[in-house]
């Protein structure tokens, strides 16, 4: 039996009524949304436009989706700790045991970080970087959709623990020696190095994809210091991705020959030395914050320019100051770890290192102020996130700045302090970026505007939902509450642990206001089209397509003479012009084999976890097959015909008359 | 450096190939016979088997690996500067780092 199933036995399952009730209404949803598809036969074009596509525009949308689903979850795991704690004071154990307690935090963590910024971040990159570039796809469109799969596979794995077995309960960095075979007997650390290992391979590849695009396939005429301030953060982000993401790999591997194969890299006894882990672990965690946020400032630079009609101040210093956070970046990861003790040089070099990268992002922040100034700021949705942003990711900063003095460090390690200020950048900057790029480039994507009501409910509501939830932690941590607590017996901690909560369900009103804007917008789509292309007279080149952009992008490739190409067609009379002929277009097919590799993927992982080896080997020799199989395929490529292309671009430059 | 960019992304000339060659033989030969004659005091042995090595990385890169700064040939030469520069600051910082507590604990 062990050898068919592994260590896959009915006590897999879950006996936790909360865990039980969550898979039910996961399955009634999902039923449900089977049944939709089914009805309005929807499958072939689900199948056949969606999860075979290879267009960058398609992939991304699907990332962002894979993200908001995460999203969801990851949240409802975040309520669920802010109920026990705020339940669980004066020595009440409260409603959640210590083990489930300790899986919620630690899967929190991880769908935070890899399964919703990182796709989110991802999907906006891939909707956006190829029409910045007057490109028609990416450098590898196939290698793109495998990314994806590979990041929902992981994403999946993640979920399947929570139905069979447990995931890991070592928080979401997952420390040995705690992480190890010895005192993580269970599957949970398992779920963990598996689902962060076949998404971080997705990740790695998009890196790859994405440098190879912007340094090989930009338009005509776009030099790199021509390149939109959007594409420079990515590409910023893409070197991170290809120097950090390897550390990942390489550190999990260690791992996982650890609790597989017996070795002892990071064990107590053997010669192992669990700091190197942490060490490793950091070297990728570090620039992996930064991987973040860079898009994200990018995202403010765009929609700040935009809305204030005016060119972004100094463009060059923005890139070069993200060539600043970028490398400074990838030398600060010991102030993560400053308690481990090492000397006291090496604190000062690493607390030194992370306060310098304040200087630039300052930079940054004085540019955003500066292109205001003067300007005709419209108060749009995009431009309340970008607006909420610089106040909430200033604090953020400043405490950031605090805790890089190694002194203080030592009393604030571990602490809420901590935690509200990681909270306070990743959410205060990144989330608020991606949720400013969404409403931005959100029109672009879908061809309809976004319901601007339900958008400023929502942004009020995380705004201020933050405030309510995070800055209860900061005062709690200077009263003396470290992270990761099941309950708590201190009554002077009782009124933060309670006003916090209350910010949480603010938030949530504010995902749900999120959810209604997506629904009323969709309802109301066809009062709502955008059908110029251009619905914030935008500077570069994405907004000189059509809205939905067409599969192929650019029926011409544009010729770029500016950095804000697009202004610059548009003050010249360049922009819309109608072509008497045009050349067919060289577009990559449709495949299945980024689908078939990523659910294969999923099946190695799943059959590794519970050490099914049988299983595993046909995951392996099944993706491996798969690869061989597409690198034999020869039909990957079609032409659009110019007749085609003309009936396509006059319906669109018809449709910008009309206005 | 001219005769290379012609013909950059090839294998080189038996002509580069042979002036690699020299050059290493002649980095290698002078510490080797600076050790087995002990013709000097070890200070100064030590400091030139470490220049010529660094010295020899280089004219390995040029001769041997074809990195140069032509038109074709530099994105080779940046993705290498780019690996190296990684591997330096992550393996060198965590050397640094690990050695430090590990004499702290001594």
């Amino acid at each position: 039996m062990s050898a068919l199933l592994g260590k896959l036995s009915w006590d897999a399952l879950p006996y936790d009524p909360i865990v039980i009730t969550t898979l039910c209404v996961v399955g009634v949803l999902v039923s449900v949304l089977a049944f939709f598809v089914i009805k309005n036969k929807l499958l072939g074009p689900l199948w056949f436009d969606w999860l075979t596509s290879v267009d960058h525009k398609r992939i991304g949308i699907m990332y962002i989706i894979l993200a908001l689903v995460m999203l969801v979850r990851g949240f409802t795991d975040a309520v669920l700790m802010r109920l026990q704690l705020a339940m669980a004071t004066n020595g009440d154990p409260g409603y959640l045991a210590p083990s489930h307690y300790d899986q919620i935090f630690s899967v929190h963590g991880v769908i935070m970080i890899i399964f919703v910024a990182m796709p989110f971040m991802t999907g906006l990159m891939n909707i956006v970087v190829p029409l910045q570039i007057g490109a028609r796809d990416v450098a590898f469109p196939f290698l793109n959709s495998l990314s994806f799969w590979f990041t929902f596979s992981g994403a999946m794995l993640t979920n399947i623990s929570l139905g069979l077995g447990e995931f890991a309960m070592t928080g979401w960095v997952a420390y040995p020696p705690l992480s190890g075979l010895e005192y993580s007997p269970g599957v949970g650390v398992d779920y963990y190095i598996w689902a962060l290992q076949i998404a971080g391979i997705g990740t790695t590849l998009t890196a790859v994809n994405f440098l190879v695009t912007v340094f090989k396939m930009r338009a005509p005429g776009m030099k790199l210091m021509d390149m939109p301030i959007f594409t420079w953060t990515c590409t910023w982000a893409n070197i991170l991705i290809a120097a950090s993401f390897p550390i990942l790999t390489a550190v999990l591997g260690m791992l996982t020959l650890d609790r597989y194969l017996d070795f002892s890299f990071f064990t107590n006894d053997r010669g192992g030395n669990s700091m190197m882990y942490i060490n490793l672990f950091w070297a990728w965690g570090h620039p992996e914050v930064y991987i973040l946020v860079l898009p994200a400032f990018g995202i403010f630079s765009e929609i700040v320019s935009t809305f204030t009609g005016k060119r972004l101040f100094g463009y060059k210093s923005m890139v070069w100051a993200t060539a600043s956070i970028s490398i400074l970046g990838f030398i600060v990861w010991l102030h993560h770890f400053f308690t481990m003790g090492s000397s006291a040089n090496v604190n000062a070099f690493f607390g030194i290192m992370t306060m310098i990268i304040a200087v630039p992002t300052g930079v940054k922040l004085f540019n955003w102020l500066f292109t205001m100034y003067r300007g005709r700021l419209r108060i749009t949705v995009p431009v309340l996130w970008t607006l909420g942003f610089m106040v909430t990711f200033t604090i953020g900063g400043m405490t950031g700045v605090l805790l890089a003095v190694p002194g203080a460090d030592y009393v604030l390690h571990n602490s809420l302090f901590l935690v509200a200020h990681f909270h306070n950048t990743i959410i205060g900057g990144a989330v608020f970026g991606y949720l400013a790029g969404f409403a931005f480039w959100f029109p672009k994507a879908m061809g309809y505007h976004l319901n601007v009501k339900w958008g400023k409910a929502a942004f009020w509501c995380w705004l201020v939902g933050f405030f309510l939830a995070f800055m209860p932690l900061y005062v709690l941590g200077f009263l003396g509450m470290t992270r990761r607590l099941n309950y708590t017996n201190n009554p002077d901690w009782n009124i933060w642990l309670y006003i916090a909560l209350v910010g949480a369900f603010v938030i949530a009103a504010g995902i749900v206001c999120q959810l209604i804007q997506l629904y009323v917008s969709y309802r109301d789509r066809h009062q709502n089209l955008d059908t110029t292309g251009d619905p914030w007279n935008g500077h570069t080149l994405e907004w000189s397509t059509s809205s939905p952009p067409q599969f192929y992008n650019f029926a011409v490739l544009p010729k770029v003479s500016d950095l804000d190409a697009f202004t610059d067609m548009k003050e010249k009379g360049e922009a819309y012009t109608r072509h008497a002929s045009y050349a067919p277009i060289h577009m990559p097919r449709n495949t299945m084999a980024g689908v078939a590799i990523g659910i294969l993927s999923l099946v190695f992982g799943f059959a590794m976890v519970w050490h099914i080896w049988w299983l595993a080997i046909v995951g392996l020799v099944g993706m491996v097959g798969s690869f061989i199989a597409r690198a034999y395929t020869s039909d990957v490529d079609y032409y659009v015909q110019p007749d085609e292309v003309a009936r396509i671009e006059n319906a669109h430059l018809d449709n910008v008359a009309k206005g | 450096m001219s005769d290379h960019s012609s013909e950059a992304h090839s294998h080189g000339s038996v002509k580069s190939y042979l002036v690699g060659f020299i050059w290493s033989v002649i980095l290698t030969g002078i510490p080797f016979w600076m050790v087995m004659t002990e013709a000097f005091d070890k200070g100064p042995t030590y400091i030139t088997i470490v220049l010529f090595a660094i010295v020899q990385i280089f004219v390995h890169l040029k001769y041997f690996l074809h990195l140069n700064f032509s038109q074709q040939g530099k994105l080779d030469t940046y993705s290498f500067i780019f690996s190296a520069v990684v591997i330096v600051m992550v393996v060198g910082l965590s050397v640094w780092i690990i050695y430090a507590s590990n004499a702290m604990m001594m």
